[in-house]
């Protein structure tokens, strides 16, 4: 699942993808033609709504790519940069910016773009926004105040509207339309001429137009990848026999983790607070309402370790499993005997007594080797082997 | 030769989208340009004044968080690239050329001391907006950041307002 940095794509890397993105960035602004300070101020004259046209088809573009590709499963919206609100701080230094526009027609980018391709002005935007940075961090005492007040967090327009993002993505797309209807409009209006489109290119503009809007409500109406993946566990036959998964009896179990633990990733799905006052030694907890995290991927999916689903409740166990094999793990494996049974039979065993048979004795003796040597493991284990916390953070970014 | 013209702008923001979502997908971080800016500014601080540098809270904090050289961050790269792209765009289309561009009504003087202080405040209100329209503004947009959106507002809403007192500069 994406972003690919740093999972799979390392920091270096990371650089050089900056350097192509780049390129193609410089490009599209070029050719847009913000190179052009007279082109951009257009928009605040109304003579040329260019920057409204790109800068909002998109910002929308990427938005339903953004909401279809998490709706995919493909992209976790838990990791990437969103830009953290500081009200105060955006206002006015939004506001400031404005005025900027204004005076030095660029903005930052622009003023790249139209440096790279001769353009003097630009040279001096840029001087002068090396400048204002300037003043900013050696000013920065100063607005420290109101640079770090109001902190409201990475916030999403739709948390903040109390509405479901898809909503909102359907909200947007629709103001940007009317926009580019209206300042069309009032385009022809201050220029004095209309332009006329083709009614072919008319159809073709409005088909282009839904398609935003027809996506963003499909992603509306269908389930995503986890609500899917669940629903499938749900409704699936729930059982060992169906699922063809693989068990392990108690007495196998205790014998591999006696031998071979590093073999094996005995995963406890029950809570917290059962794990902690008893579980199985080795074994790592991954309550089941966490076992779909992206944290847990790379663990289900190795191939190196045979991973042992254990709990009480067996059927949340073999949903587990069955969750597991969704995820990618190929051969899931399940203990067929509830935890508490594991801790009876090992750690309580009771001494056969009277006529007993050769094998019920044998048991018993492997049964007590068993606790013992578990509990050493356990002892030694207790500091090591606790699940790699692996908590995945969010991606720094932004211009600051 | 004649410069080519412009791309249709709404194939060019659909072009711009897909760079945008390809970098949100492949980073996590969205797209930029004052970052980069900034990298070079403090660049700038660090070798020209160096004990400057190594006294001021703000860049030993920015050092803190940024270790090695304040050129070795993601948007200096990004903003390399800008300039190498637009670059290309301008001479498969005709625009490379070193001019002036102003409203009809004004000295070259007079456009390039706006400049200079549109520049400034660009640079300083990016920072306290944490972004610029493309950081801040477009990136932020694309994630539905709140802040983004907002920030967003703020310039286009504040230029609107000043717009006509300094149409001067722009228009005839």
């Amino acid at each position: 699942m994406a972003p690919l940095v740093p999972e799979i794509l390392s920091s270096e890397f990371n650089l050089v993808v900056a350097f192509i993105v780049g390129i193609a960035f410089g490009f599209a602004l070029e050719q847009a033609g913000f190179s052009s300070s007279r082109k951009l101020v257009g928009l605040f004259y109304g003579y040329d709504f260019t920057v409204l046209k790109v800068f909002f088809t998109a910002g929308v573009t990427a938005m339903v790519g953004v909401l279809l590709f998490a709706h995919l499963g493909l992209l976790d919206l838990n990791v990437i940069y969103i830009n953290p609100t500081f009200l105060w701080s955006a206002l006015v230094g939004g506001a400031i910016m404005g005025v900027g526009f204004i005076l030095g027609g660029f903005c930052p980018g622009t003023s790249l773009c139209a440096l790279a391709v001769g353009r003097i002005d630009a040279f001096a935007f840029v001087g002068g926004s090396i400048l204002g940075i300037l003043a900013f961090t050696e000013g920065y005492p100063m607005l420290e105040t109101l640079f770090n007040s109001t902190n409201m967090g990475p916030l999403t327009m739709n948390d903040m509207l109390g509405i479901s993002p898809e909503f909102f993505g359907i909200l947007l797309t629709i103001i940007a339309l009317l926009a580019f209807y209206l300042t069309s409009k009032i385009e022809d209006k201050v220029n004095g001429k209309t332009i006329e489109i083709p009614r072919d290119r008319k159809i073709k503009y409005s088909l282009t137009a839904v398609l935003p809007i027809v996506i963003i409500t499909l992603i509306w109406m269908t389930p995503d990848k986890k609500e899917y993946t669940l629903s499938k566990m749900d409704s699936a036959q729930i059982s060992e026999v169906s699922n063809n998964f693989d068990t392990m009896t108690i007495d196998k179990l205790a014998f591999e983790i006696m031998n071979n633990v590093h073999e094996f990733n005995i995963i406890d799905i029950r809570d917290t607070t059962a794990y902690k006052e008893a579980s199985i030694p080795a074994a790592i907890n991954v309550p089941f309402e966490n076992l779909y995290n992206r944290e847990w991927r790379s663990m289900l999916k190795q191939p190196y370790k045979t991973n042992v689903f254990i709990g009480d409740d067996m059927d949340k166990v073999y949903k587990a499993a069955f969750l597991a094999r969704e995820l990618g793990d190929t051969d899931p494996v399940i203990l067929e005997s509830p935890v508490v049974e594991f801790r009876e039979v090992i750690f309580n065993a009771v001494e056969p007594i009277g006529d007993v048979s050769k094998t019920d004795l044998t048991r018993y003796k492997f049964h007590i080797e068993a606790a013992e040597r578990l509990t050493e493991i356990e002892e030694r284990l207790k500091n090591s082997l606790q699940p790699p916390k692996k908590e995945i953070k969010r991606v720094q970014g932004g211009c600051t | 030769m004649k410069p080519k013209a412009y791309m249709n702008p709404y194939l060019a923001g659909l072009f711009l989208g897909f760079v945008l979502l390809a970098t949100i997908y492949v980073t996590g971080r969205g797209l930029g340009a004052s970052g980069g800016v900034k990298a070079v500014a403090l660049y700038g601080v660090e070798q020209v004044a160096p004990e400057h540098w190594n006294n001021t809270e703000y860049y030993a904090n920015y050092q803190q968080s940024n270790p090695g050289s304040p050129l070795n961050t993601w948007l200096f790269y990004e903003i390399i690239g800008v300039l190498i792209g637009a670059f290309f765009s301008g001479v498969i289309s005709n625009r490379i050329a070193l001019k002036l561009e102003k409203g009809p009504r004004i000295q070259s003087k007079t456009r390039i001391i706006f400049a200079v202080l549109g520049g400034a405040l660009f640079g300083l209100g990016s920072q306290l907006g944490r972004g610029c329209t493309s950081g801040s503004a477009l990136s932020g947009m694309a994630v539905m950041s709140f802040g983004g959106i907002i920030t967003m507002f703020a310039i286009f809403g504040s230029a609107y307002m000043v717009a006509w007192f300094f149409r001067k500069l722009w228009i005839s």
